[in-house]
């Protein structure tokens, strides 16, 4: 495990059930880090900006989209390949993030999340003084 | 049911490895009655239909609307699109990639001929939505039998 990998670590387990009668699948993601962000990027077709719910409780980040399932009228479904359902995934973020700079955007069934580090997080440059 | 018989085919009939590839579809289609369905193609489509109508379904986030390109020959419908890679910037390190990118290309056969002219898509929300009529020429007509 090299020291970025730790940055971003993916919650194992998802303790909350949830009651709508729905399946849940877990969203593509890629996950990149800069300077002075991390942005995540999430494949959630069938879910709209206002579908899409993100929490950020303590250092845990919970993406949750509600899809509505979209059922041509009057037809028969003869083959699916895929199913529909909601969208879930929660990652650890070690780094300290500014909770209020956060920016979720949705596009084309893709969500982007940018998450700013907080200054003190920053790397920092640290000048060695000549004695 | 008369509707599945036909679908999921690729379209060359004449290639041996067509065939097998054919075969091994057909053996996917029973099992995922027992099983999850397996697709050996990307991207996985929805099929829905009426008997005048089908539509396809399948889910493609993140692609340019333009860069789908969708023709209908016959009975057959092929599906071809790109979706780029998120631009790298400068002292940017990915965690995680898991999203596809990249060329994809899938044909379908019917089992009617498509009315071409009247074929409608939709893109929205990342599910592109297909709509293939059945060709006017090939729709059952009501024969009235005149007494005497």
């Amino acid at each position: 495990m090299s020291e970025v990998t730790k940055e971003v670590q993916e919650q194992e387990k998802t303790q909350v059930e949830r009651t709508r009668s729905t399946n849940i699948y877990t969203p593509d993601v890629d996950i990149l880090e800069k300077d002075d962000s991390i942005i995540v990027f999430a494949d959630i077709p069938g879910a709209s900006e206002s579908s899409v719910n993100i929490t950020l409780e303590k250092d845990v980040l919970s993406i949750y989209a509600k899809v509505e399932p979209e059922v041509p009228e009057k037809h028969q479904l003869l083959r699916a390949e895929y199913g529909v359902g909601d969208y879930q995934r929660s990652f650890t973020l070690s780094n300290e993030v500014d909770r209020e700079k956060i920016e979720a955007m949705v596009k084309n069934g893709v969500l982007r999340l940018v998450l700013p580090k907080a200054k003190e997080a920053q790397t920092r440059k640290i000048i060695v003084q000549a004695g | 049911m008369l509707w599945t018989t036909g679908l999921g085919r690729f379209a060359d009939s004449f290639d041996p490895w067509a065939q097998l590839s054919r075969m091994e579809n057909e053996m996917n289609r029973m099992l995922s009655r027992y099983t999850y369905p397996t697709s050996s193609e990307f991207p996985a489509f929805n099929i829905w239909g009426t008997p005048d109508q089908v539509v396809v379904t399948t889910e493609i986030p993140g692609i340019d609307p333009k860069s789908i390109e969708i023709s209908v020959a016959g009975s057959t419908l092929t599906v071809r699109g790109l979706r780029d890679p998120e631009q790298m910037e400068k002292g940017a390190s990915y965690h995680r990639r898991e999203r596809w990118y990249g060329k994809f290309s899938k044909t379908i056969e019917l089992p009617f001929t498509i009315e071409a002219n009247e074929v409608e898509a939709r893109f929205s929300k990342g599910i592109l939505s297909i709509t293939l009529p059945r060709s006017e020429a090939e729709k059952p007509k009501k024969v009235t039998v005149k007494s005497a």
